[in-house]
């Protein structure tokens, strides 16, 4: 009794009755969000570190085998080629998507009147389906009666066989994923209008031409919604899936495989594999832990990087 | 060149002006159109040819080098598109599914948007953050996780089933328990209301639940709207978790369904580009009729793809 008393009185000196009621009502009126949290994401997380210490099928009771799967990561050929089909489509997409957006926000936000119409059209790949995106590109990419080597033919240029040649199946991927540009084209126009005229202006006045403007000005102010789109970008990046799941016909099936020479097996496929295919939960788990852990470690590596190009306005001004 | 350093272009020397008036024209309005419409042109070209393609016969579908243009229009195809695979089934499932995953995002992140616009409690901000922060967490992290979960929660026979694994519980139930974005998007907009409204409810003697219905809500519409068009559109669209979670047949929803009938059958091109304009069709018309709403929601929410 002695001691509950004064620890009541000094809780009630930290929140007085407004505070304690509005903390109730906040919370209740977070609480789905609050639960959702633990139940699906800080509870998996865990679980998934548990699993990935087990032989588990998905049927049979998990059996714990330590670091086993850990170990099998290490010589695992497939696991390698994934991460490096991952790496490599979303290192050269990520840059691709950022000059891309900027080019088509820059025209946007030139004197065009109409530009209502391109942001709606430029706009409208972005919502669509990624699948069946896909499955439109399973047919425009045929190297026999595709469009894309239809058109190319008659430029006279050479037409690869994009989807069954290793050399070109990634590449394919990257010019898929354009068709995203569009809503980081928006964001990018928004962005753009809201560079203050005046800096343009003055650096007219002091004899600056269209790229020194570019340069200096636009570029420099842009740095932190180009920061955002590579880091969205990256996340996303990283876990494509449904795009090669399609265009290689699920992988399983007739096929097998996951397109030429494996080469469009991307470490999010071959999780879904090891998991899904071939039963080995405590291995996907393994991969899923590793792929949380390189997550983390690609954000904090992001942000480190951009301390040293991004630009805030506050520093300067 | 020397004297525009000293008056500017606005007083430059005769013959100067008319110059730089052509290549002001012509970087300031010519360029970028010719750049915003070669762009429109190879961002409509699948889409065209996706449309084009479903209406040409099977031979001129699959005639190298393709045609720009059918040579008889074969509007059986959709007919037969139609038919192939149950359209109609697994249209029904993904109407159903989208449903629900609308009705989940839009109660729950206009609730907890309050809870974090509307009430000052302490340690709010951190809270806040935290939830921002799951945004970078990679679904495909939980997936194995959550997929043994959801294989061990009982559904009481629903759809058939034992467990939520090869219901719509899955895909539906999460949406209940809010998204960092559609939450970030929401609270973004209630921080814009006066708080005197609010206050002066509160003054009147509402409760805090009563606030929240009868004068936040109604005054949120238009960002109720823009959750509920992208909840919409991202369940349409969803691939992967339909996959994972559904196994029979009858429960496909459009994606899941249409993939797996031509990973299993030898479909021709033009009835699968038939199908995939029916299914394209509905974002679409969406786009058309609510244009306003996406393009608001995309400097905010603009980042699933």
């Amino acid at each position: 009794m002695t001691g509950a008393a004064p620890a009541r009185a000094r809780r009630r000196f930290r929140l007085g009755p407004v505070e304690r009621r509005n903390l109730r009502w906040g919370l209740f009126f977070i609480s789905p969000w609050l639960f959702g949290f633990f139940a699906l994401s800080i509870f998996p997380i865990l679980y998934t570190f548990y699993l990935s210490l087990t032989r588990y099928s998905g049927i049979r009771d998990p059996v714990f085998i330590g670091l086993a799967n850990y170990q099998r990561v290490t010589t695992d050929p497939l696991f390698w080629k994934s991460a490096y089909n991952t790496l490599y489509y979303t290192l050269l997409a990520v840059p691709v998507g950022v000059v891309v957006a900027m080019l088509l926000a820059i025209a946007m936000n030139q004197k065009v009147r109409e530009v209502h119409v391109y942001r709606a059209i430029l706009y409208l790949p972005s919502i669509l389906p990624i699948f069946a995106i896909s499955l439109i590109f399973i047919y425009m990419l045929n190297p026999a009666y595709g469009l894309v080597n239809g058109l190319l033919h008659l430029a006279g240029l050479p037409s690869p066989n994009w989807l069954g040649d290793p050399a070109w199946s990634k590449i394919s991927l990257v010019m898929i994923a354009q068709l995203g540009a569009g809503q980081w084209a928006l964001v990018f126009l928004a962005g753009l209008r809201g560079i203050p005229i005046e800096l343009y202006e003055s650096a007219e006045i002091d004899g600056a031409g269209p790229w020194t403007k570019f340069r200096r000005i636009t570029l420099p102010l842009m740095t932190p919604v180009i920061l955002y789109d590579i880091i969205i970008g990256l996340s996303l990046g990283l876990q494509i899936f449904t795009q090669v799941f399609i265009l290689t016909g699920g992988g399983g099936g007739r096929g097998g495989g996951a397109g030429p020479d494996n080469s469009l097996l991307t470490y999010v496929f071959y999780l879904y594999k090891q998991a899904f295919q071939f039963g080995q939960m405590g291995y996907a788990a393994a991969l899923s832990a590793i792929m949380f852990v390189i997550s983390l470690i690609l954000a904090g590596a992001v942000f480190r990087w951009a301390r040293g190009w991004v630009f805030y306005q506050a520093e300067e001004a | 060149m020397a004297t525009t350093e000293i008056t500017g272009p606005a007083v430059a020397t005769a013959g100067e002006p008319s110059r730089r008036r052509t290549r002001a024209i012509l970087t300031r309005s010519v360029l970028p159109r010719i750049v915003l419409i070669l762009g429109c042109v190879v961002f409509l070209l699948p889409f065209y040819f996706m449309v084009v393609s479903a209406l040409k016969s099977t031979q001129e579908a699959t005639q190298a080098p393709p045609t720009f243009f059918p040579h008889s229009w074969a509007w059986g195809n959709f007919e037969a598109a139609v038919s192939f695979i149950p359209f109609g089934l697994y249209a029904f499932n993904s109407v159903a599914i989208t449903v629900g995953a609308t009705i989940g995002a839009v109660l729950s992140n206009t609730m907890i948007a309050y809870g974090f616009a509307r009430i000052r409690w302490p340690g709010r901000n951190v809270v806040f953050y935290i939830c921002l922060a799951t945004i970078f967490l990679p679904y495909p992290v939980v997936l194995v996780a959550l997929f043994d979960i959801f294989g061990r929660l009982p559904s009481f026979g629903l759809q058939g089933a034992q467990h939520w694994v090869d219901t719509f519980l899955p895909l539906i139930v999460p949406t209940f328990f809010g998204n960092p974005l559609y939450i970030f998007l929401m609270r973004q907009f209630m921080l814009g209301i006066p708080r005197d409204l609010s206050d002066a409810a509160r003054v009147d003697g509402a409760s805090e639940l009563q606030t929240f219905w009868h004068v936040m809500l109604p005054l949120t519409k238009p960002a109720v709207v823009v959750v509920a068009i992208l909840a919409a559109v991202a369940s349409w669209n969803e691939f992967l978790l339909p996959l994972l979670y559904l196994q029979s047949q009858d429960k496909y929803p459009l994606a899941v369904g249409l993939a797996f009938f031509t990973q299993e059958h030898d479909v021709a091109y033009n009835l699968l580009m038939a199908a995939s304009t029916l299914i394209v069709l509905p974002i679409i018309i969406m786009f058309v009729l609510f244009q306003r709403f996406f393009i608001e929601g995309i400097t905010v929410g603009g980042v699933k793809g």
